[in-house]
């Protein structure tokens, strides 16, 4: 993917820079906000990570308000050190489709970002989803693994559709907790866990692989191939 | 009285009339004067309209039909009639009021109490209101002329110079109204102005000590339980909030200084010590344990962060209704699955609607915390139980689990930051949930009780019930 990296902080922007390259991707990088716009509105980008405090009389807010104005569609996350849950509504209201907050985890920010560039790509909406052997109805929110109906709670549904849409990408326990549950905090224990762990009892056991794949320091995955 | 304490720009210092004249106590003044004169010149037109207008109006209806009279007796029968009919009502005027001249085509008198017709007044038909000289005495006349037909001239009229007088009189206290009036209002104006200033100097005086930083003076109350007294127990209780809201800050910085201080070190002891050691795997595993270390001290910053913002009040902007039995529907879907991990008995017990106003994310928070202790201290087998339930003007959520429970001495420190009970120091936590869930509570003009629940813990959030649109309280369903 194509990512536009608005970040002042040169050891962010640098360590940032590194890891996306590393995931294959290709990153311009602005260290104001005035550049930031010039790059966003003169190139075609997947996904813009915007810090929301910029030097060069121009924050991020503005930017995207800006970019925005232009009618401008491409994803936009915020990589912001202003943490409080107002802040974090202003970023989305300005047009921002994700909000991670400084300090962060790598893991995090790729996981988020890959999966707001996945976000951009999708046309239309779809009514079935599928991955391998898996099949999911969206409408008749029935779930098939190898021809074999696989019974689902309404939650663990929506934990799947989410892994699914996701499919070969890692998936953090903050990415579920907000997606599925709509929870904006860290709880404290690993609650995210039990539940993928039930729900990966209902989709691997008993077949020959499994699809379900805990990511070490990072999340899950959702894939067919071990 | 205690000067202002904001000093003035120095040119207004230098002139205290400029002074007086801006300031508030003088333009009240200054208006009650306006009102004051406006109502008495009101007053005195009034006034006059209503007793000399009404005797004047009264005095020409008279003469009209004095003229009326004699002019006709003129017809039936000659002058000397006239001069007759003149001579006795002179006679009978009691009042001494009455005016009247009879003159033939030359001038002469034939009758009256004029001794000369007056210049001024030739033209016929016309009212006129003019000096004379009456029996000898100076006075003022309010007349009517009418020419007769063979060239004799008729003058009637009354003596009006009481009347004159009157409205000299009324116009007089008109004047010397207005300016007593002006008077007592500048008057009124330096009183208004000193007692304003009194009042309000303590209140500056309080205003100024706090802006050098002093927070614990408050503004003194007079006792007359008037508008500067509410005022002055509003700002009290503004600048109490303010202290409450200053004692938070430092207690975090001491929170911080002291808890976050002590990982810390040990972290950069250990980063220090795998330094030494050049075995690269040696190295590996220390920087993995201190990223671990240092999620756990950002993890505690953002929970400090979270509790200060709620306790500030900020969040109450994010108020809105919702269904809390939804929302802890939610909760117990998310952790009941944790508690039968565990091996634990989940009994949630919620009414099927449950109206709550406030904010969903926080009490979400709050009630998640709850849980997670309960789930974390309840050994496996053990049952941990949530239920909701409105109580007339009250909401109550309780979660009781079966854990070791918080000994009653402690159950008033454990909602302190950073502090964990006895029972809890070999299980994992920051020892900030239940400061949040505090935080939350008192956010939203509730509390959080803790109780013993025989075995185990019970914490009970109880809220203020929002205004019931329907009063019927919902039947108890259980959702599990």
């Amino acid at each position: 993917m194509r990512i536009l990296l608005v970040e002042d902080d040169k050891d962010v922007a640098r360590f940032v820079m590194k890891g996306l390259k590393e995931s294959g991707h290709i990153v311009d990088h602005a260290d104001q906000g005035r550049d930031g716009l010039f790059l966003a509105a003169s190139e075609q980008y997947d996904v813009i990570v915007l810090d929301r405090m910029l030097p060069g009389g121009m924050d991020g807010l503005r930017l995207l308000e800006t970019l925005r104005a232009t009618g401008a569609k491409v994803p936009v996350l915020f990589l912001s050190a202003l943490a409080q849950v107002d802040e974090r509504v202003k970023g989305l209201k300005a047009g921002g489709d994700d909000y991670l907050t400084k300090p962060f985890a790598f893991t995090e920010l790729l996981a988020r970002v890959e999966a707001l560039g996945r976000r951009g790509r999708s046309e239309g909406p779809v009514t079935r989803l599928s991955v391998a052997d898996l099949e999911m109805d969206l409408l008749a929110r029935s779930v098939k693994r190898d021809g074999k109906a696989i019974d689902l709670q309404p939650r663990e549904f929506r934990l799947l559709e989410f892994l699914i849409r996701h499919a070969g990408q890692v998936v953090t326990r903050t990415m579920l907790l907000e997606a599925v549950w709509d929870y904006h905090f860290d709880p404290q224990t690993n609650v995210i866990d039990v539940h993928v762990s039930r729900l990966r009892q209902k989709l691997d056991r008993g077949f020959s692989f499994p699809l379900i794949h805990t990511v070490r320091n990072a999340g899950y995955m959702l894939r067919a191939e071990p | 009285m205690t000067p202002p304490l904001t000093l003035p720009p120095p040119d207004e210092a230098e002139r205290p009339l400029l002074r007086l004249v801006r300031s508030t106590g003088f333009k009240l003044a200054a208006l009650h004067a306006v009102l004051l004169v406006l109502s008495a010149i009101t007053l005195g037109g009034f006034f006059w309209w209503s007793t000399a207008g009404y005797l004047n109006r009264q005095t020409d209806q008279t003469v009209r039909t004095d003229v009326l009279l004699l002019s006709a007796r003129w017809r039936e029968d000659d002058q000397t009639a006239i001069a007759r009919a003149i001579a006795q009502r002179l006679a009978e005027d009691a009042d001494d009021e009455a005016i009247y001249l009879l003159t033939d085509p030359a001038g002469t008198v034939l009758a009256g109490n004029l001794d000369r017709w007056p210049g001024a007044a030739n033209a016929e038909g016309q009212w006129y209101e003019l000096p004379l000289v009456r029996a000898g005495a100076a006075t003022v006349g309010r007349i009517y002329v009418l020419d007769l037909p063979d060239g004799a001239r008729l003058l009637v009229g009354r003596d009006v110079k009481q009347r004159l007088s009157l409205r000299e009189l009324v116009a007089d206290a008109v004047l010397y109204g207005t300016g007593l009036a002006v008077v007592l209002a500048a008057l009124g104006g330096v009183l208004v102005r000193r007692l304003l200033q009194s009042r309000l100097a303590p209140v500056a005086e309080t205003a100024t000590a706090i802006g050098h930083g002093d927070l614990s003076h408050r503004v003194p109350l007079s006792g007359a339980d008037d508008d500067f007294d509410r005022l002055a127990e509003t700002l009290n209780a503004m600048l109490d909030r303010i202290g409450v809201l200053m004692e938070g800050v430092r207690e975090v910085s001491n929170a911080i200084a002291h808890d976050l201080r002590t990982p810390l070190a040990r972290l950069r002891g250990r980063l220090e010590e795998s330094l030494g050691s050049g075995d690269p795997a040696s190295l590996r595993v220390a920087v993995e344990r201190g990223i671990a270390e240092l999620d756990g001290i950002i993890g505690v910053f953002h929970a400090l962060l979270r509790i200060a913002e709620i306790e500030a009040g900020a969040r109450r902007s994010a108020f809105a209704a919702f269904d809390l039995a939804a929302v802890l529907a939610d909760a117990a879907d998310l952790y009941g699955a944790a508690a039968d991990e565990r091996g634990l008995v989940f009994d949630v017990s919620l009414p099927q609607a449950l109206p709550m106003v406030g904010d969903r994310d926080m009490l979400l928070q709050a009630v998640a915390n709850l849980l997670d202790n309960a789930i974390k201290f309840t050994a496996p087998g053990g049952a941990v139980r949530l239920t909701a339930v409105r109580h007339g003007a009250e909401v109550a959520i309780a979660v009781a689990d079966q854990g070791p429970g918080i000994p009653p001495e402690e159950r008033g420190r454990v909602v302190e930051r950073f502090y964990r009970a006895e029972a809890s120091r070999g299980t994992p936590g920051s020892g900030l949930g239940l400061a949040l869930v505090q935080a939350v509570a008192q956010l939203h003009g509730g509390m959080l009780q803790l109780e013993d629940a025989g075995p185990g813990l019970r914490a009970t959030l109880v809220f203020p019930a929002p205004e019931p649109q329907v009063d019927a309280e919902p039947p108890l369903a259980a959702v599990v």
